[in-house]
């Protein structure tokens, strides 16, 4: 096969890169080691933050996929999971109580408390489907918000729209992520170490996205996800498994939320708005709901898509003396049209999960399945 | 007392803006069985396209009713044309798709239209220029504006009208059969697709009119306006029942006067533990509430695969 | 080639992660993407032996509800660049060439940090910005970090400067400083006993709200509940009926014009005669067009700095901006312009244009600005900073009294009339 039926194979098929050694592992883990100080070189600092930020997205992305890619349950309310991690860690390592504790203790909880709160939000919200579903978890991450956002009286828990401020970087032994290190004479910026951390991080919740999803738990949520009805005939618990997939859900953007709150060092409600969470869903759907490394994809191509837009201003004040559209709105509309487009044409995401394509290969998205995937789609 | 008067007055005019947008949601989602996300967001589209159009008449010199009756006519069309076209070339191709697939282009059609206002009319708040002269009435210590009295009238007539419409005439009954079975609704001879898509120039026509009165009501529009009262009003329509028209008209009501009366007392009720600051999560625990406890709502009928 | 190895690989590589293709395309997509974005970074061509370029980074949200705002910061700040470009300033014996280096942080956190990080790449020697003070505040700890001195131009949140960084300063009264001053004039001026406050439940509001309350009741007055809003909403029925109910003399209200302007016309439907006054944010001419003309009649509201008929540098500022740029003044342009003059008279005073030399003499600053005399406390910020109450007459708002800064020994206008 050489490259452009590859290319297609993949593409179209939506099968897995052919070939996969170690020699390509490592090649993987170096580029990965360089990409930082490449970017650094060829574009500054600033898109190595990007980079960071792109990360935190692929986490939140990898998390959400859980619940509507594996599980399909829609939830529009996923950033107040990334504001529970978040708040978690800014509260209890910053100023605001003169707590100071350590990150490894404080990631776990931050993973703990959004769990909860997802179970808080599964519980109730159990019984209803679809729609419901979503307009209840918009709901509900609203009222974290507005929670998060008013909490500071009659008693101060959260500083309220003042936000957390000074929020210690993370901390790892005596190595801080917060100053630049010089090591073998090169040295690491704190957006690099962190970028390290993250891309760890990413792995590690891809690893274990791709083992839940080929285990006895993912193969219920995927009958759960085609058919609840006949799910539960077949005998799966489908209220602990969705209370479970909320849980996990929650998990990964608790951990999310405190690696954020480290690398901004400054948490304020009007990070964790509705449009956040609408961003985390877009990167699920546009990246491929149910594939993984889709989702991450997704998460980086509309992390760094507004960075890249930035130049259309002045493009156009240089064109026509007159910014007709703002970067900001076309970003927005470029994602709306994005939703309608590919729900329409190629509701498998830019990345399909392997094995979904073939069961519709004429009609892509005119049969009542998405993202559909057994362990058995393997070619 | 006369303040407790004043506040079930706003409960019912708020309400009664709620019941007009929820109207439209519950239409759609009587026949289709699907939330439209940008119900709320054609609202907006009314109120800002009903803005430009009276300002344009009044500069031509035209009166201010005919600029008004305009302005509306305009803007009731526009948005009518909006819903068929988004129905046609969004929703239709996807009739047969899985839940998710409607639900998640809903979202992005939602967001298409907010920021294609933004694009069009800036993401100003923008003044409704001083034409409209409100007269106030003290009834009972509450003061009560003519615009007031003209909004419940409004939504009362409307929802009246959209009732009779739909039991009493053919293309309610079309309507009612395709919400019971489109297929066999087909298969009876009705044109399921035609019966949609007047489903939908009714419901964005009353969506714009909403939007009018909105307008009119508080003197700004903004492109971010539809979304919180595409919710709450969203909010209602589940609460008075679903796809039930009397249902969205008690459900805005009922809604209208728990915000009111709750930011109005819950300072006083709880000691100053929870202000007026958490007025908006009142909308989603009652929407929270009837989900868990009455999926059907107060005016539905109870049917297992809604909720 | 045998096809059996690929297809071999194919099932391999099935039930592993397509980490692969994944990497590759994240290295190509981000060079593709980060190539393109730096094609504004050009170094400018140097013109004679003696000049000195020294780029000075200006973050604003250019893009978005707050973008004229951004831009009137923007183009205060090209004006004092092509003044002192123009006018030859020497630092140790060079002269002087001041580039502008501009950014959009839209008014969002995440995005202020990315945008501090580009500016400190880029070297700039000092940054006017940002505005709102969610930016400001997570974008101060990277100038921090790097030793950039950074000027606010309009961030009043108190947080902003109680950081403890030393690169931290804003030519605007904060908040503190605001809220007790908007105080003072109720009890004093407008003899409010019975106070009622509301809030629109964001940083700059509840701020201002807080610190107004707390003011009054140190002065002897009364608040008699405090309400709150959102910064999207537009029904205040609920809110201003339970106020009617406790009859106060004066409503405050922390927030800005969008929400103001209904509110006012709303207490007008309600039959509510106390007066209303707010702070910076309402003080607008959108205000007056959203309240209506009779409603806004005798609303006040405070603004940061002296009325602009009184800046020092005030109407030659005016004319030239106007003629410059086509368009009036809205508000905060002369705050960007003195900014960057600040910066460029501690390089002057260090005779260095390296932060790490001329930061201290931010800190000593003694200037004469437009907006009156300017001169940093030691957290940054504005000593004996002036402020103006302002009230709505026939739909125009005009300057009542000025307190503070230069000013306060200038004869007091004429007394605030009765609503």
């Amino acid at each position: 096969m050489n490259l452009p039926q590859r290319i297609a194979q993949w593409w179209v098929h939506g099968q897995t890169w052919p070939g996969a050694s170690w020699t390509r592992r490592l090649l993987v883990v170096v580029a990965l080691a360089l990409l930082p100080f490449l970017l650094e070189a060829v574009a500054g600092r600033a898109w190595v933050r990007i980079a960071d930020i792109a990360l935190i997205y692929a986490m939140l992305a990898v998390g959400l996929n859980l619940v509507v890619g594996f599980a399909g349950l829609l939830d529009l309310g996923y950033v107040a999971f990334f504001a529970v991690g978040a708040y978690a860690y800014g509260l209890l390592a910053s100023p605001q109580f003169g707590i100071h504790a350590s990150f490894l203790l404080l990631l776990p909880l931050g993973a703990i408390a959004a769990a909860c709160f997802g179970v808080l939000l599964g519980a109730p919200t159990l019984k209803l489907r679809g729609d419901y579903l979503a307009i209840v978890t918009l709901g509900f991450g609203e009222i974290i918000r507005i929670f998060l956002n008013n909490l500071n009286q009659p008693v101060n828990i959260t500083n309220g729209p003042q936000g957390v401020t000074l929020i210690d970087p993370l901390l790892l032994g005596s190595f801080s992520f917060g100053k630049p290190h010089s090591m073998l004479g090169v040295t690491v910026a704190p957006v690099h170490a962190y970028f390290y951390l993250l891309v760890c991080m990413v792995a590690l919740s891809m690893l274990v996205a791709r083992r839940l999803q080929n285990s006895r738990i993912g193969r219920a949520w995927a009958a759960i996800r085609e058919d609840e009805t006949a799910a539960r005939a077949m005998g799966i618990d489908t209220r602990n498994l969705k209370l479970l997939a909320f849980a996990l859900g929650a998990t990964f953007g608790g951990v999310a939320g405190g690696l954020f709150a480290a690398v901004q060092g400054f948490v304020s409600p009007e990070s964790f708005t509705l449009q956040e969470s609408v961003m985390i869903l877009c990167m699920v759907v546009l990246g491929g709901m149910g594939h993984v490394a889709g989702v991450v994809l997704g998460a980086i191509v509309l992390t760094a898509l507004p960075e890249a837009l930035r130049v259309v201003g002045p493009l156009q004040k240089a064109a026509f003396g007159h910014v007709w559209i703002d970067p900001a709105d076309l970003r927005m509309m470029l994602f709306g049209l994005a939703l309608i487009v590919m729900m329409r044409w190629r509701p498998a995401g830019m990345w399909p999960a392997p094995g979904w394509a073939r069961r519709t290969p004429s009609a892509v998205g005119s049969k009542p399945q998405v993202a559909a995937r057994g362990r058995d789609d393997a070619p | 007392m006369d303040i407790f008067i004043q506040q079930l007055v706003n409960g019912v005019v708020l309400g009664s803006i709620y019941a007009l947008v929820a109207l439209g949601y519950t239409m759609v989602y009587g026949i289709l069985g699907l939330i439209n996300f940008a119900h709320g967001d054609l609202v907006m589209v009314g109120a800002l396209s009903a803005l430009a159009l009276l300002k344009v008449c009044l500069a031509v010199g035209l009166g201010l009713p005919a600029s008004l009756a305009l302005a509306t006519l305009g803007a009731v069309l526009l948005c009518g044309g909006l819903g068929v076209l988004i129905e046609r070339v969004a929703y239709r191709p996807l009739r047969s798709a899985p839940k998710l697939a409607p639900l998640i282009t809903a979202i992005g059609v939602s967001i298409l239209i907010e920021y294609g206002a933004a694009m069009i009319w800036s993401k100003q708040y923008l003044a409704l220029p001083p034409v409209i002269q409100s007269t106030t009435w003290q009834l009972a210590g509450a003061a009560i504006t003519d615009l007031q009295v003209a909004i419940v009238v409004m939504a009362s007539v409307l929802m009246a009208g959209l009732l009779w419409l739909i039991r009493a005439t053919p293309l309610g009954v079309a309507m009612r059969a395709t919400e019971q079975n489109a297929e066999v609704a087909g298969l009876m001879g009705i044109d399921t697709h035609r019966v949609i898509a007047i489903t939908f120039l009714i419901g964005s026509g009353l969506a714009a009119l909403a939007g009018i009165m909105v307008l009119l009501y508080y003197g700004v529009a903004h492109y971010f306006m539809g979304f919180m009262l595409g919710l709450k009003a969203f909010t209602a329509a589940v609460l008075g029942g679903i796809g039930s028209v009397p249902g969205a008209m008690l459900g805005g009501l009922l809604l209208g006067l728990i915000e009111s009366l709750g930011a109005g007392y819950v300072g006083e009720l709880t000691g100053g533990v929870f202000g007026s600051n958490y007025r908006d999560v009142f909308a989603f625990i009652v929407l929270i509430l009837v989900l868990v406890l009455r999926p059907a709502g107060l005016l539905g009928t109870a049917s297992g695969e809604r909720a | 080639m045998n096809n059996t190895p690929v297809l071999l690989q194919a099932v391999r590589a099935g039930r592993q992660t397509g980490s692969g293709p994944l990497a590759g395309l994240l290295l190509i997509g981000f060079l593709a993407l980060a190539g393109c974005s730096r094609e504004a970074d050009k170094p400018a061509a140097v013109a004679g032996p003696v000049e000195r370029v020294v780029k000075i980074g200006l973050a604003a949200p250019l893009t978005g509800s707050e973008a004229h705002v951004g831009e009137d910061i923007r183009n205060g700040g090209q004006l004092a660049v092509d003044d002192i470009n123009a006018a030859g300033v020497l630092v140790a014996g060079e002269r002087l060439r001041i580039e502008l280096v501009v950014e959009d942080d839209e008014a969002n956190p995440t995005k202020a940090a990315t945008v501090a990080q580009s500016l400190v790449d880029r070297k700039v020697a000092g940054v006017v910005g940002h505005f709102n003070s969610g930016a400001s505040i997570p974008a101060s700890r990277i100038y921090a970090e790097a030793g950039v001195p950074q000027i606010s131009p309009g961030s009043t949140n108190p947080k902003y400067t109680e950081q403890g960084f030393k690169t931290a300063f804003r030519v605007v009264a904060n908040d503190n400083q605001q809220g007790p001053t908007l105080a003072r004039f109720a009890l004093d001026k407008l003899q409010a006993r019975t106070i009622a406050v509301i809030d629109d439940s964001t940083a700059y509001g509840q701020g201002l709200a807080d610190t107004f309350s707390a003011a009054v009741i140190a002065g002897g007055g009364k608040v008699l509940v405090r309400e709150h809003t959102t910064d999207k909403d537009t029904d205040f029925k609920a809110i201003l009926t339970s106020i009617k109910g406790r009859k106060p003399d004066v409503i405050m209200f922390g927030g800005i014009d969008p929400q103001a302007g209904p509110m006012v016309k709303q207490m007008a439907q309600l039959g509510i005669r106390a007066r209303f006054l707010g702070g910076d944010g309402i003080q607008t001419p959108n205000f007056v067009k959203l309240a209506g003309d009779a409603d806004a009649e005798g609303v006040y509201a405070s603004m940061p700095g002296l009325p602009k008929a009184q800046m020092p540098g005030g109407q030659a500022f005016f004319d030239r901006f106007q003629a410059r740029f086509g368009k009036p003044v809205e508000l905060f342009a002369p705050m960007g312009y003195d900014a960057v003059q600040v910066l460029v008279d501690a390089m002057k005073r260090a005779g260095s244009v390296d932060p790490a030399r001329f930061l201290d003499e931010v800190g000593k600053t003694r200037y004469n600005g437009v907006i009156g005399p300017i001169a940093f406390d030691e957290k940054g910020d504005l000593r004996d900073a002036p402020l103006t109450i302002y009230v709505v007459r026939a739909g125009q708002w005009e300057p009542v009294e000025t307190i503070g800064g230069a000013a306060a020994a200038a004869p007091e206008a004429t007394p605030a009339p009765t609503r």
